[in-house]
C-alpha cells in the first residue's frame, strides 16, 4: 500500500470511526480484559458470589489444572485432549487434506463437475449451523439414517455412530462442514500458479504426482501453512458440534468450547468460566500470531 | 526427420474460431516464424502443435508419426515461453536439469549434462541461483537451456524476446539464430514482431484471423506481399496502400483527384488478371519511390506534407489526395523540396490488389 | 477439462467429482424429502404424495413462526444494518484519513477478535449485557453480533474503498463540499458493491446464528429459530420428524437463496474473499 496522504483530517477520520471504535471498545477490548479480572474471582450468576465475588487468585486456575484430576471425563484436561484431537483430525488431516485434493483436482478446469463439487461444499459451509446438525443428526440414526442404510446395504451392518464412535463421528461432521473454505483458499492459491509452469512440466513429461511435488506443493507451501493456522483457529473455537453430540456422551465430544458453555452458562460459574476463557484466548493469541508472522513472511518473500 | 506436417486444423473455442482450416508445413531444420497481431491465432497453432490444445478438425505429423491426438510429453517437443517459466523455488541447475530428473537420468549425469550446455550458452556459472536472482536475459538463455537439455526434435517458442528490452532483444535474436543453425534444430516461433521475424525466419507465416495470409521466404513476403494485410504488416515502415480504379484502355491508374499514373509501358505485366477496375489499391513501398521536381513519366502529382529526419535517412511524407504516401531518401542532407513534387514509382516493384486485397497477378 | 489429458485421468476425474458430491450432498439428502413427506421417518424416501402438509402444520405453530419470521428477522436483518453501516464508515474513516500504522490497526483488530473469539468471549459479554439490562433483548444480541462480525466485515471493506480512486474525492473537496456529503453523494454509491457483500455476509451469519441468542436470550418469544429448532429436536423425547424436517427447510431457504443470487452475481470469489 502506498503512505499517500489522506483525503481528509485526522479529526474527520476519527468521526467516521467512532461507531466502530465504540463497538470495538465496548464488545471486544473491555471484555478482553473483563475475562481476565473474572477468572481470579469466584463470580457466579446467583447466590452470595453473584452481588459479592471475592478474588481468589489463582484458585481457579489450579482447580483447571489440578492433574490428579483433570484428565478426568467432564473436566478440563478431557476437554482438552479430546479437542487437541479433534483439531488434528478435523482441521489438518481432514479440511485441510479434503481442500488441497479437490483444488487440485480442479485446477484450471471449468465446467459442470467443478461448479456442482464446489457449489455442495458451500452450502454444507452456509448452510445454518442448527439445521446441519439436525440433518446430520438424522443422517446418523442407527435404524432408518441414510448413512446406515448404505452401509447395511454393503453389508457393513448398522453402527450407533453418536454412541460409539462419537469423536470420530464430530471430526468427520466438522470436516464436512468446513472443507469449503480451504477448497476455496487453496484455489484461489492455484490460481496464482501461471500456467505456463505446468504447461513446461507436461511437455517436458511430468506425471500429475511428479508435478504436484516438484511444482505446485513448493509454491504454495506459504498458502497451506496460513490455511493450517486459520482453520485451526475457526476448529479451536468451533461450537457446532454441540448441537449434535451436546458434548456427550459422557464427556467424550466435550471440547473446550463447549467445556466452558457448561461451566459459565449450565452452572453459572463465572469465575472459573472466565479463568477456561483466559486459557483459550492465550492458545488463539498464540494461533493468531503465528498467522500474521507467515503472513509477513509470505508477503516478504514475494 | 522431424518435420511438421499440419493438415487441414481448425480450432474453435465456443464461437471463436481461433485457427481457420490452415494447412502448413515446417521441413526438417527449418525455422519457421508464425507472425501476426495478437489474436490471430498464432499461439494457439503452436499450442495445437505442441499438444497444449486438441484441434476441432485435422491432422499434425511430426516427423512420421501421427501426433494428433497425444499430449505433449510423447510428441517429442520442447517448448519456450514467454515467462520462460523457470520454477522460483529452484536453483537453474535444477530447472535446466528438470526433464532429465523426469526422465530419471543420475544426478551426476544430469549435472554434466547441464553444465554442458549451460556454459555453451554464458549461464555456467549462475547455475547455483535461482531464477530471481539472475537478469532477465539470463533467465530467458536459462529457459532456452533447458530446452536444449530436453534434446527434443522440434523446437518450440512463444514469443520468447517479448518480456527483454530492445537492446538485448537485439542480441538475443542473434543469438537464437545462431544457435538454431548450429544444433541444426527444426523450430517454430510465434511473434508478433515482424523485424524479429524477418530476421530469424527461414520462412514466414502471416496469420490473421486464423487464415495464413501468405507462407514464404522472408524476402518474398517481404517484396511481393500477397495481400494487403501482409503489405501493411510487415516492412517498417510499411508500404504504402492507395485506393485507385484503372482504366486498361488508357492505360492509366486513376487517383483521387484525378491524378493519374500513365501505365501504358505495363499493361502486358498485368494484363491477364486486369481489367478495367474500381476499388483498385496500389501498393508501393517507401524506398521504391524517387521524388522529382518536375513531371516525368511514371509519376504521380502530389504535396508534401512533412519532412522527418530519421538519422541514417530521411523520411517524406506527400499527399496525394486525401491519402498520405511515405517515401524513403537515402542522403545525409536535408533534400529541398518545393512544395508539389513528382513521385516516380518503381513499377517493378508497384502491386495492384483487389477489393478483397488479393494480389492482382 | 484438460484438452490433452488421457481418457484414463478424465474418468478418475469423474469417479473422483462423484465421490465428492456424495460427500457433500448425502448428509442434506433426507432434508430434500422429508418436509414433503407427511409420513416421514428418518429415512430417506420419496414420498408417495408429496404434500405441503407439514408446511401447513409448522405455520399453525405460533411460536416456531414468530421465531423464524419476526425474531429472525429482527435479529439479522438489524446486525447486517448495525454491521454495514458502521464497517462501511469506519473503512471509509481509515482509507481517507491520515492515520498513522492504518494497516497495523486493522490487523491488530483482526488479532483481537480473533482471540477473544466464540465461547470465550461469552462470558463476559453475557455479564456485560446481564448489567446493561440487555439479557433478552434483541437489541442486546445484536450489538454483541455486530461486536464480533466488525473487524472482519471492515477487513473486507478496505479494499473495496481503497479502489475508488481519490481523484473523485478531490475534485469533490474543491468544489465545496463536506466530508459527509462527499460520503454520501460520490464514496458510498461507489462502493455499494462492496457494502452488498458485507451485509449480506452478516446477514447470513446472524441469521445461523446459535450460541450469542441461546446465552442471551431468555423467553422463548425472542427466541430466533436456531434456538428454536434446536429446542425442537433436542428435547426429551421423539421428535416429530415430519414438523421439525418442514422447519429446517424454511430455516435453510432463505440461505440458500442469497448464495444462489450471490453467486450468480459474483461468482465464488465473493467467498474467496472472506477469511479468518
Amino acid at each position: 500500500m502506498e503512505k499517500r496522504p489522506g483525503v481528509f483530517s485526522g479529526k474527520v477520520g476519527l468521526a467516521f470511526l467512532t461507531p466502530a471504535l465504540f463497538f470495538v471498545a465496548i464488545f471486544l477490548i473491555l471484555p478482553f480484559f473483563w475475562i481476565f479480572y473474572l477468572s481470579f474471582t469466584n463470580r457466579t450468576l446467583t447466590g452470595i458470589t453473584a452481588a459479592n465475588p471475592e478474588f481468589v487468585g489463582l484458585e481457579n486456575y489450579r482447580r483447571l489444572f489440578d492433574l490428579d484430576q483433570w484428565m478426568r471425563y467432564g473436566q478440563f484436561g478431557n476437554a482438552l485432549k479430546i479437542t487437541f484431537q479433534f483439531v488434528i483430525g478435523s482441521a489438518l488431516l481432514g479440511q485441510a487434506v479434503v481442500g488441497l485434493t479437490v483444488a487440485w483436482a480442479f485446477y484450471r478446469r471449468k465446467g459442470l463437475l467443478r461448479e456442482v463439487v464446489f457449489t455442495l461444499a458451500v452450502l454444507a459451509w452456509i448452510i445454518p449451523e442448527v439445521v446441519v446438525a439436525f440433518a446430520w443428526s438424522a443422517f446418523l440414526d442407527v435404524d432408518r439414517g441414510t448413512f446406515n442404510a448404505i452401509l447395511s446395504a454393503v453389508g457393513l451392518g448398522k453402527p450407533d455412530w453418536l454412541f460409539d464412535y462419537p469423536l470420530l463421528t464430530i471430526i468427520i461432521f466438522n470436516t464436512w462442514r468446513g472443507s469449503a473454505f480451504s477448497i476455496l483458499l487453496f484455489s484461489s492459491a492455484l490460481e496464482t500458479i501461471p500456467p505456463s509452469y505446468v504447461e513446461t512440466a507436461d511437455v517436458v513429461g511430468a506425471s500429475a504426482w511428479r508435478k504436484f511435488r516438484d511444482i505446485i506443493f513448493p509454491l504454495m507451501r506459504g498458502h497451506i501453512l496460513t490455511d493450517l493456522i486459520l482453520i485451526t483457529l475457526w476448529t479451536f473455537n468451533v461450537f457446532t458440534p454441540f448441537l449434535l453430540t451436546g458434548g456427550g456422551p459422557t464427556y467424550r465430544t466435550e471440547l473446550v468450547s463447549i467445556y466452558t458453555y457448561r461451566t459459565a452458562f449450565k452452572f453459572f460459574e463465572f469465575g472459573r468460566g472466565g479463568a477456561i476463557a483466559v486459557v483459550m484466548m492465550l492458545i488463539n493469541f498464540t494461533l493468531a500470531i503465528g498467522y500474521l508472522m507467515t503472513l509477513r513472511r509470505q508477503k516478504a518473500a514475494s | 526427420m522431424a518435420k511438421i506436417q499440419l493438415e487441414h486444423i481448425t480450432k474453435k473455442f465456443g464461437e471463436l474460431t481461433a485457427v481457420d482450416d490452415v494447412s502448413l508445413e515446417v521441413s526438417d531444420g527449418e525455422f519457421v516464424a508464425l507472425l501476426g497481431p495478437s489474436g490471430c491465432g498464432k499461439t494457439t497453432t503452436l499450442r495445437l502443435i505442441a499438444g497444449l490444445e486438441v484441434p476441432n478438425a485435422g491432422r499434425i505429423f511430426i516427423g512420421d508419426r501421427e501426433v494428433t491426438g497425444l499430449p505433449p510429453r510423447e510428441r517429442d517437443i520442447a517448448m519456450v515461453f514467454q515467462d520462460y517459466a523457470l520454477y522460483p523455488h529452484m536453483t537453474l541447475l535444477d530447472n535446466i536439469g528438470y526433464p532429465l530428473k523426469v526422465r530419471g537420468v543420475s544426478k551426476s549425469d544430469m549435472v554434466a549434462r547441464v553444465s554442458d550446455v549451460a556454459t555453451e550458452l554464458q549461464i555456467g556459472d549462475l547455475l547455483e541461483r535461482r531464477p530471481g536472482q539472475v537478469s532477465g536475459g539470463q533467465q530467458q538463455r536459462a529457459s532456452v537451456a533447458r530446452a536444449l537439455v530436453h534434446q527434443a526434435q522440434v523446437f518450440l517458442f512463444d514469443e520468447p524476446l517479448s518480456n527483454l528490452d530492445a537492446k538485448l532483444r537485439l542480441e538475443a535474436r542473434a543469438f537464437l539464430k545462431h544457435l538454431q543453425q548450429e544444433v541444426g534444430v527444426t523450430a517454430v516461433y510465434v511473434t508478433h514482431d515482424q523485424a524479429e521475424a524477418m530476421a530469424l525466419a527461414d520462412r514466414i507465416a502471416v496469420m490473421n484471423h486464423g487464415h495464413v495470409m501468405q507462407l514464404g521466404h522472408p524476402l518474398d513476403v517481404y517484396r511481393r506481399p500477397a495481400n494487403t494485410f501482409v503489405a501493411a504488416f510487415i516492412g517498417s515502415p510499411p508500404m504504402n496502400l492507395l485506393p485507385c480504379e484503372v482504366d486498361i484502355q488508357a492505360g492509366k491508374i486513376l487517383f483521387e483527384g484525378d491524378r493519374a499514373l500513365d501505365i501504358s509501358g505495363y499493361r502486358e505485366r498485368w494484363g491477364g488478371a486486369l481489367k478495367n477496375g474500381r476499388d483498385i489499391t496500389l501498393g508501393v513501398r517507401p524506398e521504391n519511390i524517387s521524388i522529382s521536381a518536375t513531371e516525368i513519366p511514371g509519376s504521380i502529382p502530389s504535396r508534401v506534407y512533412v519532412v522527418q529526419p530519421l538519422g541514417g535517412e530521411w523520411l517524406v511524407v506527400t499527399q496525394v489526395g486525401a491519402e498520405l504516401v511515405s517515401v524513403r531518401l537515402f542522403q545525409d542532407e536535408a533534400p529541398e523540396l518545393a512544395e508539389h513534387v513528382w513521385l516516380k514509382l518503381d513499377l517493378d516493384r508497384t502491386f495492384l490488389y483487389d477489393k478483397n486485397g488479393d494480389l492482382l497477378q | 477439462m484438460r484438452d490433452y489429458e488421457s481418457t484414463f485421468s478424465k474418468v478418475i476425474l469423474v469417479l473422483f467429482s462423484m465421490a465428492c458430491m456424495a460427500f457433500f450432498a448425502l448428509p442434506l439428502l433426507w432434508l430434500l424429502t422429508a418436509p414433503f413427506n407427511p409420513m416421514t421417518t428418518l429415512a430417506v424416501e420419496l414420498p408417495d404424495e408429496p404434500s405441503l402438509d407439514n408446511f401447513r402444520t409448522v405455520f399453525k405453530n405460533e411460536f416456531a413462526i414468530r421465531a423464524l419470521f419476526r425474531n429472525n428477522l429482527i435479529i439479522a436483518g438489524g446486525a447486517m444494518l448495525t454491521v454495514a453501516a458502521v464497517a462501511t464508515l469506519a473503512s471509509y474513516g481509515l482509507s481517507r484519513t491520515r492515520i498513522a500504522g492504518r494497516d497495523i490497526l486493522v490487523y491488530v483488530l483482526m488479532l483481537f477478535s480473533s482471540v477473544v473469539g466464540g465461547t470465550a468471549a461469552m462470558v463476559p459479554l453475557f455479564l456485560l449485557a446481564y448489567h446493561l439490562k440487555l439479557i433478552d433483548t434483541h437489541v442486546g444480541v445484536v450489538l454483541v453480533m455486530t461486536g464480533g462480525l466488525l473487524p472482519a466485515a471492515i477487513f473486507m471493506m478496505r479494499d473495496f474503498v481503497d479502489s475508488i480512486p481519490r481523484s473523485y474525492e478531490e475534485a469533490a473537496l474543491v468544489c465545496g463540499a463536506g466530508p459527509l456529503r462527499i460520503f454520501r453523494d460520490i464514496a458510498f454509491p461507489l462502493v455499494r458493491p462492496g457494502v452488498a457483500v458485507v451485509a449480506i455476509w452478516a446477514f447470513v451469519n446472524a441469521w445461523g446464528a446459535f450460541l450469542i441468542p441461546v446465552v442471551m436470550l431468555r423467553s422463548p418469544n425472542n427466541m430466533p429459530a436456531s434456538v428454536a429448532l434446536y429446542s425442537f429436536y433436542s428435547e426429551a423425547g421423539t421428535p416429530v420428524h415430519t414438523l421439525v424436517s418442514a422447519y429446517a427447510f424454511l430455516y435453510a431457504v432463505p440461505v440458500l437463496i442469497l448464495y444462489l443470487l450471490v453467486n450468480w452475481k459474483f461468482g465464488f470469489r465473493f467467498f474467496g474473499g472472506i477469511k479468518s
